[in-house]
């Protein structure tokens, strides 16, 4: 075997082959050979690193060197320098937005300072597509340990004491779901596991399938082996293609091992696991919508009781767990439940992952223990604000959630301190909004999302939030009136009293989080007909200001619809009756003689 | 590739394994083990230090030291090229000079593993940045 001296690993996220990555490995290969470097210098792709702002990334160990934003091209630098020669290549380090110093490692960068990462540990480490550098990290370990030392009440009972509780919003306690549907009988259970990512902004569950798949099935079979299930399915969306692809891969290396399929490490254990395409529906990602999707039925959820621990797949005791849930029981089981339920706070334990989105400067997917504050995840791992501005609200749990503003922002983050101020975990979209964007289109956006979403069975979440939004399109359009603010709390109260699912039961969340946290933007736009943030197109006149105005004509020649009216060299006029509010005049006006109020 | 039949047969391909993404984990926290600097400019490479980092890789790996071995840029001591730099966890580095193999594996046996100090050391006559 040959000794590799130093290690590149290459981010091969989603995010970073869009950017390239592929060909990065491609030119590092290349460059290595033409130097004779290959049997030194090994290249890995890796999962996602989580610094996805700053992507494509390549680490190089083991001197810990992190290069962000790297190009094909920047290739033979980092070769020529940095391997042969020794020397860093500065230009691709890290810069310190704040200290506007340059950062050589990822220890040092404040984006991974508060980090812990329990289910993302392999990824950005292994590569995905390769079991043995899992089995290197202890992969499959976890697994033996139950089969050989524990009887699946003993599983079971670690999980419960570890106090995990499930990852994909609902936080129900894991340990107790596999309790239920291992004290069920049948002749056939199954093992699920829900990859039916659906939260606008979220991307978790892709990262971890991406970047460390066999963790996946690892815990499924350590879920079948407690309860006694045979068969696994993973629900997974058809727009996930490299997601899927990893999987496929990571299937087949298992059971080439045996660590899938009959007879597992010697013991009369079996299992398998089959892949299930989701067409993308939002709805899926709830329990039952989920399994009678995978039935071949329509995406369409049941009243529950009867839980899918006793009725699921088929009619058989099913349990259903997220992708984020399952990453986190292999290292559950090797380092026991008393190590990762000191992690996290009382009655959260161990860490969350969250996908920071919006006008923050680190986009990206960070893990971090229950507990940590709102403040503490924006401000020091996200780097705060783009482009210098107000914080002004972050949206947590996607449609489901709410938004929380700068008075929450030193709230310990968990499940239920989350609910109790309007909001909820859900699956861990963090969307950060500054001062430019109005509360009231962002609560007409995921209305919009659940409106589209909706599978239509029944009627308080198929017609009430389209009225929902009807009565939000009033509001933007200039057109609300003080008795629609009752209207929304009505419909939303009785939406979420009597819909079927979690779907509707949550959906008026961000009206509701809004017109609590926002009010008086609801009144502005009400009785004011004003949007002061600007979005609002209906609300917005734009005007010419005489003074400032040269009669360039500039603006009137851009126009697409013809609104400007003005002599040269004299001060023009927009007609607002015409005027689209494009706002092409504005840009365009190089005195600023154009406004919008 | 033959089936993993018995959790004995996990473990010990995990054994032979581990090596491989070693070398990713000690960069994790690279203080907790003996770190190693190879000066590897012109010069370095000229009298010989990519033999001694080979060398001091292969070595320390057969003698079950755990130490990260990496490569760095032009120390400045041209006149006693091949030079290391040796740093023990929670202590300071010392660089040594004029290191050929049969220095190597006396740095490694005297001072790596008995603490001894052993002839050619260099003594550091600058500061760095961190320092201040």
């Amino acid at each position: 075997m040959t000794k590799y001296k130093t290690h590149l690993l290459v981010c091969g996220g989603t995010g970073c082959r869009a950017s390239a990555s592929d060909d990065i490995v491609e030119n590092l290969k290349q460059e290595l050979e033409n130097k004779g470097l290959q049997d030194e210098v090994q290249v890995v792709m890796t999962g996602c690193f989580g610094f996805c702002e700053k992507g494509p990334i390549v680490k190089v160990s083991p001197d810990n060197t992190f290069y962000t934003q790297v190009k094909p091209e920047d290739v033979t630098e980092i070769i020529e320098e940095h391997i042969i020669k020794g020397r860093q290549v500065t230009r691709l380090l890290y810069k310190d937005p704040k200290k506007k110093e340059t950062v050589a490692d990822s220890k040092h960068m404040d984006f991974y300072k508060k980090q812990i990462r329990i289910a993302l540990r392999n990824c950005g480490f292994i590569d995905p597509e390769n079991l043995d550098e899992y089995i290197a990290r202890d992969g499959y370990m976890a697994l033996g340990k139950c089969l050989s030392e524990m009887s699946p009440k003993d599983v079971v009972d670690q999980i419960k004491e570890s106090g995990l509780r499930g990852r994909g919003g609902g936080g129900f306690p894991t340990g107790l779901k596999w309790e239920i549907a291992a004290k069920n009988e049948a002749d056939q259970k199954y093992v699920v596991c829900n990859a039916d990512e659906g939260d606008p902004g979220a991307f978790m569950d892709r990262s971890i399938l991406e970047g460390d798949p066999h963790a996946v099935l690892e815990a499924m079979a350590i879920c079948a082996y407690s309860m006694g299930a045979t068969k696994g399915l993973i629900y997974i969306r058809a727009e996930y293609p490299l997601a899927i692809k990893r999987l496929i891969i990571a299937i087949d290396q298992a059971r080439e091992y045996g660590l899938l399929g009959k007879e597992i490490l010697g013991t009369d254990f079996e299992f398998d696991i089959e892949l299930r395409y989701g067409a993308g529906a939002f709805v899926c990602g709830e329990e039952t919508s989920l399994i009678h999707s995978m039935e071949g039925l329509r995406g369409e959820p049941t009243i529950k009781p009867p839980y899918p621990a006793e009725k699921g797949y088929l009619g058989k005791p099913t349990n259903v767990n997220n992708v984020e849930t399952y990453a986190n029981i292999p290292i559950i089981i090797n380092k026991g439940a008393n190590w990762f339920n000191k992690i996290g706070t009382e009655k959260a334990k161990g860490t969350k992952v969250f996908a920071l989105a919006g006008k923050i400067n680190n986009v990206g997917l960070i893990e971090v223990p229950m507990g940590t504050t709102l403040r503490e995840v924006i401000f020091e791992i996200g780097g705060g604000i783009k482009d210098g501005k107000k914080f002004k609200a972050v949206q947590t749990g996607g449609p489901s959630g709410g938004c929380l503003t700068e008075k929450h922002l030193d709230t310990p983050i968990d499940f239920d301190n989350l609910i109790a101020v309007g909001s909820m975990m859900g699956s861990g979209g963090m969307i950060v909004m500054d001062e430019d964007d109005c509360m009231v289109s962002m609560a007409k956006f995921y209305l919009e999302f659940t409106v589209e979403e909706s599978c239509g069975k029944c009627s308080p979440c198929r017609i009430g939030n389209k009225r929902l939004h009807e009565v939000l399109e009033k509001i933007t359009g200039g057109k609300g009136e003080m008795e629609d603010i009752q209207r929304l709390r009505n419909m939303s109260n009785v939406i979420k009293d009597t819909s079927l699912c979690g779907l509707g039961q949550t959906s008026p969340n961000p009206i509701l989080s809004t017109l609590d946290n926002f009010y008086d933007e609801y009144l502005d736009h009400i009785n004011d007909k004003k949007c002061h943030a600007g979005q609002c197109k209906d609300l917005m006149t734009y005007f010419v200001i005489e003074e400032n105005c040269v009669g360039c004509t500039a603006c009137a020649r851009v126009c697409p619809v013809g609104a400007i009216a003005g002599e040269k060299k004299q001060s023009h006029f927009i007609d607002p009756s015409i005027c689209i509010k494009c706002g092409a005049c504005e840009e365009r006006c190089k005195f600023d003689a154009i406004i919008v109020k | 590739m033959a089936k993993i039949k018995t959790l004995a047969d996990l473990k010990k391909m995990r054994e032979d394994l581990q090596s491989k993404v070693d070398l990713r984990e000690k960069a994790d926290s690279p203080e907790s083990y003996v770190q190693i600097k190879v000066g590897m400019a012109t010069s370095g490479i000229a009298s010989g230090a990519k033999d001694v980092m080979d060398f001091m890789i292969e070595a320390l790996e057969k003698r079950n030291v755990e130490a990260v071995v990496t490569q760095t840029g032009d120390m400045g001591y041209c006149f006693a090229e091949p030079t290391i730099e040796v740093k023990k966890p929670g202590e300071d580095p010392i660089v040594f000079g004029y290191v050929n193999i049969q220095k190597a594996d006396e740095i490694i046996e005297k001072y790596i593993k008995l603490g001894e100090l052993v002839e050619g050391i260099i003594p550091v006559n600058y500061q760095v940045i961190d320092d201040k």
